[in-house]
């Protein structure tokens, strides 16, 4: 299929080359030039997880080229984050990915922390690892509902995972005072202790979730249509996966042994024993079933962790709330979120204010490589691709 | 005389089935509300029955927008183009013992003619609007309901070379004779009648695009599909068009394998026709709620290569079966009636596990290994 | 055999749809306004001033210090100093506005309070028709009694009756060296 390539004139912007091939302009209902059809699938769509766009050039049902554009909901984050202080950009990163707010917070602390050199105690670091795998299991299911909606079971599936986010949610709300937004961990450990009966109320909750997940798994994993949709669509190589920088559940299902929290063993993840499923082959089904299983694992750490939790002091009583200026220096802290890696990056000059303050977002490293992974796809299929990477575009704009 | 009942019936059917149209989607919303561990809407009406009556005043207070570049006869007349040759498929469907609008010797083609008609309304709506993606939609659905029409005839023509009949009031009489004492010979207890019934069941789905074959309907994940330039009531009408062609298919369904007005078993023959069909019908619309509540969507080369791949071959096997059937009332089998269903019923097993085994091959559930 | 995944899921739904009829936990809807979720006890919406005793002028504790006014990420929160006539500052505010289309809840004003005078209320139905200055609450919107503060969060209002106090035990005892009372230990933030 020979399509006809023009080079744009090269001579804007100062004289810098641009060199990517410009295919025609083509007006919605003007003339098609050769058999492709470019199809833009707009900001406001039904399944693109948010404001994001899909420029996609088609060859009859087949993708040629694949552009996503997004930009539509960058709110200047890391610009606030050098004009404010180091305590009031926390609330500000619930909302980078407002469906796991707790593990951005941390995140954010444990970069902080690296910087100003502050110890965590024991209590603290156990409540940390609670509430960061019970959000790893609300984004989970989240997303097996998500994508399934994505495929057309009409919400079904999304509505089981809704009900069950609701006991995890009530849970934050108990701690934290917010569903959503809880702006939990300070530099240091966390904000206020565990009310009184919260320890038996997260118990039952994970008592009862694996009742739930094999109900799900009944109604879907080994459901035909699921399965023709799914295997092999979207698939990502090893080799591919490494270079672009991917990370999370889809370098697992790609079959790669990368998880931080075993690598990095940040916080007291050594402490647990939990094991890290791989895919194989790298398509859509082994990123969800991927997912399904960590929830799995999650529920073990869950277990011994809400078992083990000591008592003791929740922040360390020697931070500073107010005029916190850690010296001069520069920091990256990373954990294992639900999305990938979440990386924070700061550095500071001494003053209140960070000098510069960047998120490593994983949704939007994850999105770099949509393109190498759909074409030769058809239309229907991006769709559930783009659902199995799993990007919230809080974290992809910022 | 015949006149007045001939009119009479028409006012009864164009009034009966659109009210049913409203009611099923009150129903739907409702059930799947249910299904989805919530209720559905409650609030207009008592229990929300009401709640199509609003709807439909919604829908005639919108505003008609149809594009300037529109071929502006064919987007008009597409709705209608749709909604004709359904009404006139209700006029042979027998709905109780002489309850039938025309009753033809050929009903049962007359049927099949007139409901390929739907399908053209389908092509116009998208080529009129004149947008490359409703076309694009059109063509998508046309490719599914063609593809669709081919078992669906065919397992209706089991029906036809047993009975010998074209005409849907024989049909139906020839499941009236009783068996085991109070047992109704509906088609559906045999084991082409199952088979056939099946197959009828999943192209009915996909001819009237329900999950789930609804890639045409609820393309909104790519393009609009051919349902975009319309707003307002023309909207309405295509949605009655299809549900209606829905009620058409499952009477159909009802009178080739579930007996049509008759009742189960003979002891229950007093209750009146109508009614059987009525529940007959309202228990086929509840399976198609439950389907679209499951299931995901097919993408459209997997629906079509299930059309051609593996419902073509089951229905043809399906009709060496009912002449199997057929042939061997005739033989004097030890055990009578129940070897006979076995030996029918196993070629169409075998052939369903050979087949399904040939397309399963792809696509089976993983175990996955844990790193160390 | 195919269709068996399918068959599962169909008995699944089944299940759910039964038991939306029959059990509680699988019918979740909440048939909202006539029905309503009890409010958690730590729940957070937006932030209201204290005042002890009956008069919501003399007994409001804040002092208008204005460290929650820095320290607000969006900040929006604006205080006026009261000054007597000589220009003295009163320990009290003229105006403390709060702009709740622009509050994001984060709760630092409260964590960063010192006087124990700005907590979280959980009031939520706040539409207004005037998006502008019908979100902008007073003093005299904002300031509301102890008791209504022990209503909303028992716990920690009782916590904070206590801290208070206890401050207000350490400033009346003597400053005496030897024979002073133990040193309290510092109040813990909640």
């Amino acid at each position: 299929m020979s399509t006809s390539v023009l080079k744009p004139d090269i001579a804007e912007g100062g004289g810098a080359a641009r060199n990517y091939e410009v295919l025609p302009k083509l007006s919605p209902t003007g003339e098609m030039q050769g058999d492709l059809l470019e199809v833009s699938m707009g900001p406001q769509h039904p399944s693109t997880h948010g404001v994001f766009r899909m420029d996609v050039v088609l060859d009859g049902e087949t993708i040629v080229k694949l552009k996503p554009v997004f930009g539509y909901l960058h709110r200047n984050h890391e610009k606030i984050g050098e004009n404010t202080t180091y305590l009031a950009s926390m609330p500000y990163t619930d909302r980078l990915d407002y469906f796991c707010s707790l593990t951005n917070n941390w995140a954010y602390a444990l970069s902080v922390e690296k910087l100003g050199g502050i110890q965590v105690p024991e209590r603290a670091e156990y409540i940390r690892v609670i509430t960061a795998e019970l959000t790893r299991l609300v984004n989970h299911t989240c997303l097996a509902g998500f994508l399934l909606m994505d495929m057309g079971a009409l919400g079904t599936p999304l509505m089981y995972a809704f009900r069950e986010r609701e006991k995890i949610l009530d849970l934050f709300e108990a701690l934290t005072g917010a569903r959503m937004m809880c702006n939990y961990m300070r530099f240091g450990g966390c904000r206020v202790d565990l009310p009184k009966g919260w320890l038996d109320q997260a118990r039952q909750v994970v008592d009862e979730y694996p009742a739930f997940l094999d109900e799900f798994e009944n109604l879907l994993t080994t459901n035909e249509i699921l399965l023709a949709r799914t295997q092999g669509v979207g698939t990502l190589s090893k080799e591919l996966a490494i270079n672009a920088s991917i990370s999370g559940p889809m370098l697992r299902a790609s079959g790669v042994n990368y998880d931080i929290r075993k690598v990095d063993k940040y916080g007291i993840y050594d402490r647990f024993d939990f094991r890290i499923p791989l895919g194989e082959h790298g398509d859509v089904y082994d990123r969800y079933m991927v997912r399904i299983l960590e929830m799995r694992e999650s529920l073990k750490i869950l277990q011994k962790a809400l078992k083990d939790i000591p008592e003791g002091p929740i922040i360390d009583p020697k931070t500073k709330l107010r005029n916190f200026r850690p010296k001069a220096g520069e920091a990256y802290g990373r954990i294992e979120a639900p999305k990938g890696e979440l990386g924070f990056y700061v550095i500071s000059d001494g003053s209140a204010n960070p000098y510069r303050y960047r998120v490593r977002p994983p949704s939007l490293i994850n999105l770099t490589i949509l393109e190498d992974m759909c074409i030769g796809q058809t239309v229907a299929d991006v769709v559930v691709i783009l659902g199995s990477v799993d990007i919230v575009l809080g974290e992809v704009d910022r | 005389m015949s006149f007045v009942y001939t009119v009479s019936g028409i006012v009864a059917i164009m009034m009966v089935f659109p009210l049913l149209f409203g009611i099923t989607t009150v129903l739907e919303r409702k059930g799947l509300g249910r299904l989805q561990n919530r209720l559905g809407p409650n609030r207009v009406g008592p229990f929300g029955f009401a709640q199509f009556v609003a709807d439909g005043i919604k829908m005639l207070t919108k505003e008609d927008i149809v594009p300037r570049t529109a071929d502006q006869v064919v987007h008009f007349v597409a709705p209608f183009v749709l909604l004709v040759p359904v009404f006139l498929s209700f006029s042979v469907i027998p709905f109780g013992r002489k309850l039938v609008l025309a009753d033809f010797d050929a009903g049962l083609l007359f049927f099949f003619a007139v409901g390929a008609a739907t399908e053209l309304a389908v092509f116009m709506a998208g080529w009129s609007s004149r947008n490359k993606y409703s076309l694009l939609g059109a063509m998508r659905a046309i490719a599914q309901m063609i593809s669709y029409e081919v078992p669906l005839v065919i397992s209706s023509l089991t029906v036809v070379m047993l009975v010998g009949s074209l005409s849907l009031m024989d049909i139906v009489r020839e499941q009236q004779p009783v068996r085991f004492g109070f047992l109704h010979t509906w088609h559906v207890f045999t084991p082409w009648g199952l088979a056939g019934f099946m197959l009828f069941l999943v192209a009915a789905a996909a001819e009237s695009n329900r999950t789930p074959f609804d890639i045409p309907e609820a393309e909104s994940e790519i393009i609009a599909g051919y349902l975009t330039e319309y707003s307002g009531f023309k909207y309405a009408l295509f949605f009655l068009g299809e549900y209606l062609g829905l009620f058409s298919m499952c009477g159909l369904a009802i009178t080739l394998f579930l007996g049509g007005w008759l009742a189960p078993f003979s002891f229950l023959d007093f209750v009146p026709g109508p009614i059987w069909f009525a529940l007959k019908l309202l228990a086929m619309i509840a399976v198609f709620i439950w389907a679209r509540g499951t299931l995901p969507r097919l993408r459209t080369d997997q629906l079509l290569s299930l059309a051609w791949k593996f419902m073509l071959p089951m229905a043809l096997i399906n009709l060496l079966v009912a002449a199997l059937w057929h042939y061997s009332g005739a033989w004097d089998l030890p055990a009578g009636y129940a070897v006979r269903w076995l030996l029918c019923a196993a070629p169409v097993l075998i052939s369903f596990l050979l087949l399904a085994r040939h397309f399963s091959r792809k696509f089976t559930p993983r175990t996955y290994r844990y790193a160390d | 055999m195919i269709g068996k995944g399918i068959a599962k899921g169909f008995i699944e739904t089944a299940r759910n749809f039964v038991g939306s009829y029959t059990e509680e936990s699988r019918l979740v809807t909440v048939e909202y306004p006539e029905e309503r979720l009890p409010q958690k006890e730590n729940a957070r919406n937006f932030p209201f001033l204290v005042y002890d005793g009956e008069d919501a002028e003399k007994g409001l504790r804040c002092v208008a210090c204005k460290i929650c006014e820095k320290d607000c990420p969006p900040q929006c929160i604006y205080i006026v100093l009261e000054r007597d006539e000589k220009g003295r500052p009163q320990k009290h505010p003229k105006v403390f506005d709060i702009d709740v289309s622009v509050c994001m809840s984060c709760q630092i004003c409260v964590e960063v309070c010192p006087f124990e005078a700005i907590k979280m209320d959980t009031e939520f139905e706040l539409s207004q028709t005037d998006r502008f200055d019908g979100l902008l609450l007073d003093k005299h919107q904002l300031a509301k009694s102890n008791e209504y503060y022990h209503k909303l969060h028992p716990t920690e209002a009782a916590a904070v009756d206590a801290n208070l106090a206890a401050e207000k035990a350490k400033k009346a005892a003597p400053p005496a060296p030897s024979t002073a009372a133990p040193p309290q230990p510092a109040p813990a933030k909640t």
